[in-house]
This record gives C-alpha cells, structure tokens and sequence, in this order.
C-alpha cells in the first residue's frame, strides 16, 4: 500500500488516457466502416472487410472507449464520494492491466475471424472468461471501497455504477454460456433457435440499459452537479428513476425480435416494459438538466458544462425515441433500417460519448495537479465539431432510414412490392456519404482532445489527492 | 399461447410480469404524494459527499408522474388485448400470426380479380399485352431478382432467363411448371470415381464439345472415351443434354457455373447441386401465370 492519506489517482489516470486513446481508435475504425458503405472497394482481404471490422468498431467503442472511462470516474467517484482510498491497489491494477489486454486480444482476434457471432459479444470463450475474471476483481474493489466508506450514506452515483456492475456481470455470463471446443478458440452456444435469439437481447439491450445508461448515469451525477456547482435537483426522483430504470430495463429485450419467431406474448411484454421505460429514463434527464436551474448562465462560457447538458439533451431524445421505436407499428417501419443506426448513435455519441468527453476535460486536469485543460478555446472547438458530426449522422441515418422503411413497404396497386431492395440502397447512398463526414468530424475533435489532453499533461505532474476529513453530518 | 408443458410457467410469467408493473407504480406513489407548498422552497438533505455534493428535495414533476402513469395504463390494457401474461388465456383471440393472415385474405381480395382476368388467356398471349407484363415485373422484381438479378439475366449457379437456352424446356407450359414445382438440379461428383487426371480429360473434351480452342487435344481424345461410357448418359452422344432430366447442353457457350478448364473440372470433381424452389403454394395460379408469361417475354425471338 502506498500512503494511506491520498486517494488512488493512478489507476484513474491510466484509465482515463486509455479512455482518450481507445476512443481515437473504436471511432477511427467506425470512419473507416462508414466509408466502406460509401465506397465497398476500401473492402481489401478478409482481415480488413466490413464484416470483420464492424464487430472491431462496436466492441472498441463499447468496452474500450466507453468502459474505461467508465472504469476511470467509477474510481473516481466512489473514492472521493466514500472518503477513502480503494481498498486494493493490486486489484486495481489488475484491473486496468487485464481489461487491456481483453482490448489488445479483441483487435486481434476479431478481424482474423474469431467470433461467436452474438452483437455485442462476439468475443471467443477464452476471452469471455478473462473478462469475468477481470470484472469480478472491479466489482470487489467498488463494493469492498463502499463498504469501508467513512460517510453514512452511499452517494446517487455509486447506485448507478454499482447497478452497472452487477448487471454487466451477470449478462455477460448468462449470455455467454457456451460448449467450448478445447484447443480452440470455438463453441457451442447452450441456446438454440429463439431461446438462443433471445437470450442474446436480453444481453443486447441490458449493454444498451446497463454499461451504456446506468454506468453513465453514475458519471452524469456526479460530473454534472460538480461542474455546475449546483446541488442534484431531486433526491425523490433519484429513489424513483434509479429503482425503476433498473426493475424495467431488464424486460425490454425482445423489441428487438419484434415480428420474428419469439413467441407473441414475449413480444407483447417487451414491448410494453419498453414503453414504460421512457419516464424512468427520463428521471435522469430531468434530474440533470434540472440541476442546472439558477446556473444557467454558466454554459455560456464553459464547455465542458455544454457537453455534460448536450449529453443529457441527447440522452431524453434517444430514450423517447427508443420506446417509440419499440412500438409494433412503428417497429414495422423502423425494423432492420438505418434508423436503428442512427438511434443508436445518437446515443452512442451523443450521450455516451460526450458525458464521458465532458467527465474527461474535468478529470485531467485534477489528475495532472492543473487548474484547467491545457486551452478550453480547443475543449469549446471540440463540443462544436462533435456536436456537429453528432446531428450529421443521425439526421442522415433518420432519412436514410424512413426512406428504406417506406420504399420496402410500398406497394403497386397489384399487391406486389413497388421497389426492389437495390433501389432502397440507391436511395440511401447520398446519406451514407453525410453519415462518413459526421463521423469524421466527431473523430478530428477526438484528436484535439488528444492534443489537449497531452499538452496539459506535459505541463503538470500527476497527483494523488489527500483525502479529506469528512465532513460534519454527510 | 401453448408455448409451454406446464402450466405453471404462465402463472410464473404473469406474476413476475405484474410483479414489475407494480412495483414501478409503488414506489411511484410512495415518492408522488410530496409536494411544495406555494411559495415554499425545496430544501436541500443534508447529506454532503465531497466537499460539496449535495441533493435538493423536489418533488416529483407533475407531467412526469402522469406520463408515467400512463405508459403503465397503456401497458395493463395492451397486455390484455394482444395477450402477454400467459396464464390470462387470450381472451380476444389475437396472434400476430392472425393477424398475418388476415391482411393476406384482406389484400388478395383485392388483387386476386386483376389476376383472374389473365388466367382465361394462354401465357403467349398475356407475354404480349403491355399492362400484364408491367404487373409481371413487379412480381418478378419481388420474388425473383434475388436470385436471377434485376434484369434477369441470373449470376453464377443461378440461370440467365433472357437468352433462350433452357435447362428444363421454355415453352410456357415449361416454364409455367418450373414455377409451379420448382426444380432441383444434380450433377453428381465424379471426383473419386475418375480420378484427377481423368477428370482433366473429360473437361478438355466437354471444351472442345462447347467450342472452346482452348482444349488440349491429347487429353480431349482420352476424355471423349470416359464421356461414351459415363456423362453421356445423361447429356447424350452428342453433348446436347436433355431438358426432361435438366441435364445442360455442352455444346453451346451457356455456362451455368462458368466455362474455363479450371471450373468444369472443379464441376465434375465435386459435382452440382442446384435449387429453383417451388411457388406455387405461396404465389397461387394466377400470380404465376402472369411471371410465366412475363419470363417467357423476356426472350426477345419469341415475341
């Protein structure tokens, strides 16, 4: 153990520049994919097709993007809000040090062709079980750090990562029960047919629910607050948001086979638990963005505060957007198009991204012993351009989408399709160009941070915060 | 709804499932009934986490409560009238599959006249009239162009209807029962039988039997004693096939799987097997009819 009187910063360092680094990487990927659609002679071999590079880009942007910075605030947060170090320096660093090289094991294996195949989870049996190992010793460092805090009650945030790391446990195993074939990187799924369809979205959309939302949500309360100076907006609505968000989530999987082989009744609950889950969703926006009443003025100037709020505006859009979606009749529409894409997206980079880009500018500088980044003009030039390439690729996804939807749908008076799929793809082709540039965008303002962040690390020296008494009556 | 062998696993389903439901507009109501009194500023908790981290006690939004009242209003009916607890029967009938066929009935009814009024005529007659063969595109560009392309002229393993070379015959009534009963094409593998070489010199005759100068001569005299004794039984002594069993013509320049040395030797190594699936319990007479005409239309020497 190192002095007992800081907090460990160092493992939220690491996590924190890998956050930036991976970030570059997932999203350089997702440029690349995006201009295969546009051009599909950039498909070279078959370590470097779509087919292969897309999994790369999704688990990247996922696991190693999202995750570390979850991994680097969770740190962050539990110890600052607990008062006390985390209880194991080793484990941390086994943490850190195992969840790399889950990253490192993922770039190579999957674009040689290792994947068994599930969204989200296509990693082989030997890494799935690294990564179970790896994620139990977080989750012993996070609860053992709570269980040692010295304040009486466990802060909003923590409910969140703590729900977060439960339940990406517990998904991942369930989801990833497989026969391995010794010797191999191959396996047999122990699900067959729609059992197989649905467990798999009952995974899928918990990742969206879960590392994706409640992790997230952990960053948003307390990144949000603290940036803006304000206190939470409603504790009620915390108790309330939190235990629904958490009960509902779970049941909402099988929008995802709407019209398919699951069983009516399967679709008919998954389908209503998705609607049920806009206001819980919406608790969180609310709490957020209402936190900031009487602080208004301060978004003016201050732009990781306008990516903390741009990422809440984005979160209400995409969580009302998604129980729309998960309605039969619009499904019908929506289903197998590129709206999906852009809903996605415009959670994945509005809120996803840009809660954990904002979380980032706050933490460096406390993490290198500066008052602030290196140049906030470049933090202001990087919200614009990701902001941007934001709007960019979900507009055009929207409108590639419905007009996929429509053209697959219409019909001749004679009862027979009016367009062929082809035609469908013809018309989305502009779009797809537009979706390339918003990503590009969104990954150059990724490269300032980089520079940013680098220049304002040169300039300090990283530290380890003393850890404070505590306070009166927390 | 009999999607289990028990019966429990309704009771199950429909009690987790209510259970949830519930549970949400529980600890909604315990938190909703707070208010503000006018004028009256919410305070905060008086827990402090780091420094300065401290929570206001608003109460809920008003919108938001009854929003979420009514998505769970919304959920309790939607699950009786399209059934999703399972142990409550399915009071209203509804299935998705149902339903499906409901709108399959509805929209026949509605198109079935406009193909009824081909049926009466004899497809080289409907192949002629303008608006039967705009009506037959459209069910070609729905049904078939996955396979055969969307000008028809097929792709590798997957026939070219425009070029007048049939593998089971192209007179309408040919056609017609293709569509009807699909047809499933075999061509066995002679790999092992033959052996490498032997297989090299049957593909070098069946090139010089297609027209191709690329054939070696030597093996093409070997080869023509192997094809006597084997292939011709099936496409004939004079390599003009027989569309009765859909055996091809190999003297033309036709190839279905392609007609370099490399890929007729790969053919007769591991031999063919081939698909053109049956429509006719999905489509009906009269939408096939109208294809039968069209595809037979798209054969320019027969207009």
């Amino acid at each position: 153990m190192e002095n007992q009187a800081t907090y460990n910063y160092k493992v939220v360092r690491q996590f924190a520049i890998m956050t930036v680094v991976w970030g570059i990487v997932g999203m350089l990927v997702g440029v690349i994919i995006a201009a295969q659609m546009f051009w599909p002679e950039l498909n070279f071999g078959p370590y470097f097709h779509f087919g292969r590079l897309r999994p790369l880009h999704t688990n990247a942007v996922i696991f190693a993007f999202g995750g570390c910075g979850l991994f680097a605030t969770s740190y962050y947060v539990v110890q600052r809000t607990c008062n006390v170090r985390l209880i194991s320096d080793k484990l941390a660093a086994f943490h850190f040090w195992g969840w790399q090289l889950v990253i490192l094991l993922a770039a190579i294996t999957l674009p040689l062709g290792y994947t068994q195949g599930k969204e989200y989870a296509e990693l082989a049996w030997p890494i799935d079980i690294l990564i179970t190992v790896v994620w139990v010793c977080y989750a012993i460092v996070f609860f053992g750090t709570i269980a040692k805090r010295k304040v009486k009650h466990i802060y909003v945030a923590n409910w969140f990562y703590g729900a977060f790391i439960i339940a990406v446990a517990l998904l991942h195993i369930v989801n990833s029960l497989v026969l391995p074939v010794w010797g191999t990187m191959d396996s047999y799924p122990i699900y067959s047919g729609a059992v197989d369809a649905m467990v798999q979205w009952w995974y899928g959309h918990n990742a969206v629910g879960f590392f994706l939302t409640a992790g997230f949500l952990g960053m948003m309360y307390y990144f949000v607050p603290k940036q803006a100076g304000r206190p939470i907006y409603s504790y009620r609505l915390s108790v309330v948001h939190f235990w629904a968000l958490s009960f509902t989530y779970m049941w909402a999987g099988p929008h995802h086979l709407h019209y398919t082989a699951l069983p009516d009744w399967t679709q008919s609950l998954g389908m209503v638990f998705s609607l049920i889950l806009l206001a819980p969703s919406w608790g969180g926006m609310i709490n957020g963005i209402m936190t900031l009443s009487g602080a208004w003025h301060k978004l003016r100037t201050d732009p990781i505060l306008k990516f903390l709020v741009t990422a809440l505006s984005f979160y209400g859009m995409s969580t009302f957007e998604g129980p729309m979606m998960a309605i039969k009749s619009v499904n019908a529409l929506s289903h197998y198009t590129d709206w999906t894409v852009g809903h996605v997206h415009s959670g994945a980079l509005g809120w996803v991204a840009m809660i954990t880009i904002g979380s980032i500018y706050y933490l460096i500088p406390r993490l290198f012993g500066r008052d602030q980044m290196f140049s906030v003009k470049l933090i202001e030039v990087h919200f614009w351009m990701a902001t941007l390439g934001t709007v960019l690729y979900i507009a055009s996804m929207w409108i590639a989408g419905v007009t996929q939807g429509l053209m697959w749908s219409a019909l001749n008076s004679d009862g027979t399709l009016a367009y062929s799929f082809i035609e469908a793809v013809k018309a989305s082709y502009p779009y797809y160009f537009i979706r390339f540039l918003g990503g590009v965008m969104f990954l150059s303002g990724m490269l300032l941070m980089f520079y940013n962040v680098m220049r304002t690390i040169s300039e300090g020296k990283a530290v380890d915060a003393p850890i404070p008494a505590v306070a009166a009556h927390a | 709804m009999n999607d289990f062998t028990s019966s429990f696993w309704g009771y199950f389903i429909a009690a987790v499932s209510l259970g949830g439901i519930f549970y949400c507009a529980y600890i909604l109501a315990t938190q909703m009934k707070f208010k503000l009194k006018k004028g009256e500023k919410a305070q905060v908790t008086g827990h402090v986490w780091d420094g300065d981290l401290e929570e206001y006690n608003n109460p809920l939004p008003g919108w938001w409560v009854g929003m979420f009242i009514a998505t769970i209003v919304f959920a309790l009916v939607y699950l009786f009238l399209y059934p999703g607890l399972v142990a409550f029967g399915n009071a209203k009938g509804w299935s998705s599959a149902g339903q499906y066929k409901a709108e399959i009935v509805k929209a026949d009814r509605q198109t079935d006249a406009l193909y009824a009024k081909y049926m009466a005529m004899p497809i080289a007659e409907v192949a002629k009239l303008p608006e039967a063969t705009q009506m037959g595109k459209h069910l070609f560009q729905t049904y078939c162009v996955q396979c055969h392309g969307a000008d028809g002229r097929g792709a590798k393993g997957f026939p070219n209807l425009t070029d007048n070379d049939w593998l089971y015959g192209g007179t309408p009534a040919d056609i017609e029962h293709t569509l009807k009963v699909g047809r499933h094409g075999q061509m066995p593998a002679f790999g092992a039988v033959f052996g490498e070489e032997k297989v090299r010199d049957v593909a070098n005759y069946v090139m010089k039997l297609s027209g191709n100068p690329a054939y070696n001569n030597v093996r093409a005299e070997r080869g023509a004693n192997t094809y006597a004794q084997v292939c011709v039984a099936c496409h004939g002594t004079d390599g003009k096939g027989n569309q009765a069993l859909g055996a091809p013509n190999l003297t033309d320049k036709v190839w279905l799987y392609g007609g370099s040395e490399a890929t007729i030797v790969e053919t007769i190594t591991n031999g063919r097997n081939n698909v053109m699936p049956a429509w006719q319990d999905f489509l009906g007479d009269g939408k096939i009819h109208l294809l039968s005409a069209y595809v037979y239309g798209l054969n320019p020497e027969k207009k």
